[in-house]
């Protein structure tokens, strides 16, 4: 047992460190920093510079262009990138198909969609939640029905996120009505261009058209487009899910939305003094810091175990709960810190080159909204709820 | 960076948790309760001959361990099946501050805590004290030939099987100064010491100690004269470290107990584990119990860092702690029902002994306070 770096972790830290200091753009590590919505471009642009380095593949083997990091690598690359405010990398494509297609894909779809992931010429969205399929996704209704050497795909899919930019889209889709509704699911790639597919942007809470409905009107699909086995959809499904979990912890973002809240707390007078020394406030702020330095390491506990050869299982159930729970109480103390500049929703202010003036402190809006975003945490990927279930079955026993 | 045990810490660890599971049934733990000693002469014979205490000095002071991470694996053990031996008083306490502060004359003891033959205990807290480390009135006159202690020691653990405790006395300063306090080592059949010896919530024996004129020679005292505070924070923090552990054992058997229960009691026709109102629960439970987990491992591994450091995980760990000890017995209890509420079943000695880890060294409270100040620091 031993929680310090060695040396070689050490050494690879401060390459990361120099690598971010000498490569971040400056206008992209403010615009996280402050808040700002990231454009298409944005993202496109920290990909294209990872990838030159080598490390866009944060969670792939050496031999499909990736890292080849371990999980203590690539803990020490997300805590590095988030300190740093660099824009995250967008899942879809990196940590969610990929290691889809790199365990259940054909040789073909490796050589194809794999590299075109890491250049930036996929910009890949992800097709499972329907209207009528949240939580219990295997209850989804979107056909696709064989016709010669194609589909034929027709239904919807909803809270598509980034949608509006892709170019393709991993869907999960029904290709059999017999048997147990999880027994009827085929996992498809499927090109946003074809004709048949619409997209329609939806405002949440926060403003922001971030999700997206995308529907399918006999949409032709090549069977080649078809992952692993048909009707063995869901097994894929969930293997990606696990992964997706594993990353849900965000321990990196918590860290630095911790810092963020301090640092608006330390600014933000109440009765003369700087709100982080009443004390009621800084118990609460204290509170979740001890349950993150807590969560840190349950999270690494459950990484080394990952990178020891156990598949990521239903821990990673527990990681994504507690890890959105502190997040979002985060969340929560930002919003209370800024007062009463919670009010004003000037959104044109968090745009990309505005110029409008936001009202009160620049840091208020953003936090009022990042608040109003994160209750995706505890619903997305499984709601929480879901994972209880997860737990209570797999580990509990009950 | 890495969460395995190394092989001697595994079979520490392995070795421990066989002869306890074999050895400490309802019986032991019934009749430990009720003996004068406060604690079960088996097995502390047994405890004593595996050289458990061994593990908590290092190879310097004449031990094999010593390390955070070789507390947290005896003491995880020890709570996982509610014993309640002193090893936390004779081993790192008043054995970690003679090692720390004491003459070569003095460190002799070591080996006979080691052996266990010998059982120390400190007595620091008073009865106004709480949890002010610093808060210590008793005083220690200069005489001669030695000192004169006169004061009263509150709360002194297992005083009714220790033979000697380490007291402190202020020498100097005010009776909230961190400066001024001693340690003395005395033996508890002293002249001019009145005992009232008690039974404690959770096993074990404490008692109120009162000092009139106790005499004592000059070689009595342990370190040097005024300058111990700086040694009895860094022992607090070992035992926190120790009982934090032992709290984490605790609720491992309070779980399985609760999952079994769960499993086996059948209401409305079906297994109460089947209603999702009370899996949910047991969901959440079970996350806060591996958060505690590593809230122990962060400050075991904290403990040789330097003092801030140090300290901001002993205080996030004993409120994280206490927090999850109180969700976990509480609903513990809940989830059984009446029979959770029942001293016969097992669940009550453990729930009683996880709600007093709340109650010694700080409680959830005041370390989140504590924690602050020293973020502020």
């Amino acid at each position: 047992m031993d929680l310090a770096y060695t040396d070689d972790q050490k050494a690879f830290r401060d390459e990361v460190r120099s690598f971010l200091d000498e490569k971040l753009p400056k206008r992209l590590s403010d615009k996280v920093a402050s808040g700002k919505r990231l454009t298409k471009a944005d993202y496109e642009e920290w990909h294209a510079i990872l990838h030159d380095k080598g490390w866009l593949g944060v969670t792939w083997p050496k031999e499909h262009g990736g890292t080849g990091w371990d999980a203590v690598e690539r803990h020490i690359f997300e805590m590095e990138t988030t300190r740093a405010n660099a824009p995250r990398i967008v899942p879809f494509g990196i940590n969610m198909l990929g290691p889809v297609l790199m365990k259940f894909g054909s040789d073909e779809q490796k050589a194809h969609y794999l590299p075109r992931i890491l250049d930036g010429s996929d910009w890949w969205c992800q097709g499972y939640s329907e209207p009528g399929a949240g939580s219990d996704l295997a209850s989804l209704k979107c056909s696709a029905e064989r016709d010669g050497d194609h589909y034929i795909v027709n239904g919807q899919k909803t809270w598509t996120t980034l949608g509006q930019h892709a170019n393709m889209i991993f869907c999960l889709v029904r290709t059999s009505k017999e048997g147990k509704p999880q027994e009827g699911i085929s996992f498809l790639l499927i090109d946003m261009d074809s004709p048949g597919v619409s997209v329609r942007p939806i405002v949440l809470i926060d403003g922001e058209a971030e999700v997206n409905e995308v529907w399918f009107d006999n949409v032709k699909v090549p069977a080649e487009n078809l992952v692993g086995e048909e009707n063995k959809g869901w097994t894929y499904a969930k293997y990606l899910l696990t992964h997706e979990r594993t990353n849900i912890a965000g321990v990196g973002f918590s860290t630095a939305a911790l810092a963020s809240l301090k640092r608006i707390a330390g600014l933000e007078m109440q009765d003369g003094k700087p709100l982080i020394e009443n004390p009621l406030f800084a118990a609460k702020v204290a509170q979740v810091e001890i349950d993150l330095m807590a969560m840190a390491t349950t999270n690494l506990r459950v990484v080394a175990a990952a990178a020891a050869g156990q598949a990521p299982g239903p821990e990673s159930s527990m990681l994504k709960i507690k890890g959105t729970v502190i997040r979002q109480e985060i969340n929560h103390l930002t919003r209370r810190a800024v007062g009463p500049y919670a009010l004003p929703f000037v959104s044109e202010a968090l745009e990309d080159g505005s110029n409008v003036e936001p009202v009160g402190p620049d840091y208020a809006l953003p936090a009022v909204q990042s608040y109003f975003n994160n209750r995706k945490l505890s619903i997305y990927g499984g709601s929480n709820e879901v994972q209880r279930g997860i737990i209570t079955k797999a580990i509990l026993e009950l | 960076m890495n969460f395995e045990l190394t092989d001697e810490r595994q079979m520490l660890q392995d070795s421990l948790r066989r002869y306890l599971s074999d050895t400490v049934t309802p019986e032991l733990l019934h009749k430990a309760t009720e003996a004068g000693s406060g604690h079960s002469d088996t097995l502390w014979q047994g405890l004593s001959e595996m050289g458990v205490s061994g593990a908590l000095f290092s190879e310097d002071d004449g031990g094999f361990g010593g390390t955070g991470f070789d507390l947290s694996v005896v003491f995880e053990e020890m709570g996982r099946v509610g014993a309640f031996e002193p090893l936390i008083e004779s081993g790192i306490l008043a054995g970690g501050l003679i090692a720390a502060l004491g003459s070569d004359a003095q460190k002799a003891l070591i080996e006979e805590i080691v052996a266990g033959g010998t059982i120390l205990t400190l007595a620091h807290g008073e009865p106004g004290s709480r949890y002010d480390l610093a808060h210590v009135e008793t005083q220690a006159t200069a005489t001669d030939d030695g000192y004169t202690l006169s004061g009263r020691k509150s709360l002194v653990m297992a005083a009714s099987a220790a033979s000697h405790a380490v007291v402190s006395a202020r020498t100097s300063g005010d009776r909230r100064d961190a400066a001024g306090i001693s340690l003395f080592l005395v033996p508890l059949d002293a002249d001019g010491l009145e005992i009232r010896d008690y039974p404690m919530n959770g096993g074990g024996r404490a008692a109120e100690l009162a000092l009139t004129d106790v005499t004592l020679p000059a070689d009595a005292r342990i370190g040097p004269e005024g300058d111990a505070h700086a040694a009895l924070e860094t022992a607090q923090a070992r035992a926190i470290c120790a009982q934090c552990a032992e709290a984490v054992g605790l609720m491992d058997a309070i779980k399985d107990l609760t999952v079994g229960y769960l499993q086996q009691r059948r209401q409305f026709g079906q297994p109460i584990g089947k209603f999702q109102a009370l899996q949910h629960r047991m969901a959440d439970l079970l996350i806060e119990i591996e958060q505690a987990r590593s809230a122990v491992i962060n400050l075991a591994g904290h403990l040789e860092a330097p003092r801030t450091d140090r300290e901001r995980h002993v205080s996030a760990a004993k409120n994280l702690v206490g927090r999850t000890a109180k969700l976990v017995v509480e609903e513990s209890i809940q989830m059984h029902g009446g029979i959770g509420m029942t001293m016969e079943y097992a669940l009550g000695h453990l729930a009683k002994r996880l709600t007093m880890i709340d109650h010694r060294f700080g409680d959830a409270d005041w370390h989140l306070e504590r924690f602050i100040r020293l973020a502020a620091a």
